[in-house]
């Protein structure tokens, strides 16, 4: 088990070494834009999961995050702040979003939680469309650089995953899953329901808003409120799903597949990967609830042990 | 002013209502919360759209178009997709079709936007400009017909569920599906039947939002949330509910529009709903249970 360890932590340096040394090797920006785009949805997807995947409690108003992150940034840097600090109010102003829908939206439970925080995020990007109807230009743009751009998404990726990791490995992360497996249960063992969906949705919205940050320094021109559409929500929690939501690889895995998926279908006018992206989702939904990650474990299990090992795991849905 | 204030806010209400109908009836009956119905909603505006342009026939006859062809849509979904969660217990099933039903309105979006472009389309009448006056508040007729084909569906569905042996059998699953299934009702067929109404419902109401307004394929979301602001304005479940709710958040929407902007008629709906949600889940007039 130790040795395995060390073999997962080196290859993780390795990918980390790798992706840092990447912009020097490759020359085409393009390229860097793909990678970036993976970037930015893999943290977005694992902030998702941390209160989606790790605490069940089914978030569909993430964009609200990701998008005032972006608009605190955006605003604060055109108006002449220094770059860094703007990112990081973008992070706080989303963190205090979050603390101040938290305690009514978590007396809503399960589904009314979900279209609840679905009315919120479009609420706020109804109303900033309002606000803000221009487009938003970077007056910066005579020297824009992709490198520092890249190196941002990275240190955030890690960051975020890195958190992630460690959130759902402390006290608290098994806290947090033992109100996603019952709520009522989790309390009887003198666990604050609420006290857990708070950190995880403080967390979660932490580091959307920074990854709403990113893209406004990223961007050059967007409109302010399209951060807020419900895309910024279904994609990175399509991509959990698909990965396998509840486990840290899932969303990373998902948001990979979701970005080459789309590469590869880009060739086609039209958006032909959120057909098969979406077919997919609903096949994971009904009859692989642990994702791509679950299909993985059980392929190893079966070329260990042959076609006629017991069943383990998660339990199936029963079909019909 | 404020009289047509009211009318306005009541005859696009009614519409609200009808849009909320079948996402209610689905939702009580089968316990699927099916978000894609505004996706449906917006097929039933296409098969109109297309009944009108292409056959010339009057926009008020291509409802029998959008029923049908809905209804065998959703026929279609419940079996291929939806039929799969009978089983799962009540709160993972709600959980596990709203997740579904999220994929789906991405696959039914993007592959209309594929056959139909993201051009918008409306059903011109050639009585879209005709209106009463009565004490000197205007009527438009396409608005009065919103109310007309609301109430029509709303009796029809209540007839239905009262009158005939599978309204009846409907009503006993809700009730308790265990004992209606010991009973000899065939739940699957029963849970079949009530999402193709709901879904042939939201076609009705498609034909009139492409005859009020227009349709393009990304205005799933703004429908399905207005069916679910109506929905839970009106309380769970409850059919009458839904048109009290519809009429509800077409006034505050039409007073919204007139004392403070039509750019947050919209934001005006989702805010009431938070409240409700938060403060009466049950809905405006649910009775808490238990």
């Amino acid at each position: 088990m130790n040795k395995k360890r060390i073999i997962s932590f080196s290859l993780l340096i390795i990918t980390i070494i790798a992706m840092a040394l990447l912009p020097l090797m490759i020359k085409k920006d393009s390229t860097i834009n793909l990678i970036i785009l993976v970037l930015l949805y893999m943290s977005l997807a694992s902030s998702w999961n941390i209160l989606g995947g790790y605490t069940g409690q089914t978030n569909l108003g993430h964009a609200a995050f990701f998008g005032i992150g972006s608009l605190t940034t955006r605003l604060l840097w055109i108006d002449g702040f220094p770059f860094f600090p703007s990112f990081l109010a973008g992070g706080f102003v989303a963190v205090a979003l979050a603390l101040l829908i938290g305690i009514p939206a978590f007396k809503l439970r399960g589904v009314y939680f979900a279209i609840g925080t679905l009315a919120l995020a479009q609420i706020l990007n109804i109303t900033v469309g309002n606000i803000f109807p221009e487009m938003s230009f970077n007056p910066a743009i005579s020297d824009y650089q992709i490198v520092p751009r890249y190196y941002l998404f990275l240190v955030l990726a890690i960051l975020t995953i890195g958190t992630a990791y460690f959130l759902v490995n402390s006290k608290w992360g098994l806290g947090m899953m033992a109100v996603r497996e019952g709520e009522d249960a989790a309390e009887s063992l003198g666990i604050s329901a609420l006290k857990h969906k708070l950190l995880a949705l403080v967390v979660s919205a932490f580091f959307a808003g920074l990854v709403g940050g990113a893209f406004a320094y990223y961007h050059v021109s967007y409109y302010l409120n399209m951060p807020f559409g419900p895309e910024w929500t279904f994609d990175p929690m399509m991509m959990a799903y698909i990965g396998g939501t509840g486990t840290i690889i899932g969303p990373i895995i998902g948001s990979i597949f979701f970005v080459g998926l789309k590469q590869l279908l880009v060739w086609n006018v039209g958006e032909y990967h959120l057909i098969i992206f979406g077919t997919l989702f609903i096949l994971i939904v009904l009859f692989l609830p642990g994702g791509l990650v679950e299909l993985w474990k059980k392929a190893q299990t079966y070329l260990r042990k042959g076609p006629n090992q017991k069943k383990t795991g998660t339990p199936q849905i029963a079909k019909t | 002013m404020l009289g047509q204030i009211l009318v306005f806010g009541i005859l696009v209400g009614a519409l609200y209502g009808l849009v909320a109908l079948g996402l209610s009836l689905v939702f009580g009956v089968t316990k699927i919360l099916n978000v894609a119905h505004g996706e449906l909603v917006m097929l039933g505006g296409y098969a109109s759209f297309w009944a009108f342009s292409q056959l010339g026939l009057d926009p008020y006859l291509t409802i029998i178009i959008s029923f049908v062809s809905l209804f065998l849509i959703g026929a279609f979904l419940y079996r291929l997709i939806f039929s799969r969660t009978v089983k799962l217990p009540e709160e993972t099933k709600i959980k596990n079709t709203l997740l579904v039903a999220f994929g789906l309105s991405i696959i039914l979006q993007n592959l209309a936007l594929r056959f139909w472009s993201a051009d918008e389309r409306g059903i011109t009448a050639s009585y879209l400009g005709t209106a009463f006056t009565v004490l000197g508040i205007r009527f438009p007729v396409v608005r009065l017909a919103n109310l007309a084909v609301a109430v029509f569906f709303l009796v029809a569905l209540q007839l239905f569920l009262r009158k005939t042996y599978t309204g009846k059998a409907i009503r006993a699953t809700v009730q308790n599906w265990e004992a209606a299934s010991l009973m000899g009702i065939n739940i699957h067929k029963v849970y079949l039947i009530s999402f193709a109404i709901g879904a042939a419902l939201a076609g009705v109401a498609g034909t009139l939002v492409a005859v009020n307004y227009s349709i393009q394929p990304s205005m799933g979301l703004t429908w399905t949330l207005k069916a679910l602001i109506v929905m839970v304005l009106g309380g769970l479940g409850s059919i009458p509910g839904t048109l009290v709710g519809g009429l509800i958040l077409g006034v505050t929407e039409s007073t919204t529009s007139y004392f403070i902007s039509s750019n947050y008629r919209e934001v005006a709906g989702l805010v009431l709903f938070l409240l409700v949600l938060i403060f009466r889940p049950q809905g405006l007039f649910g009775v808490k249970e238990g």
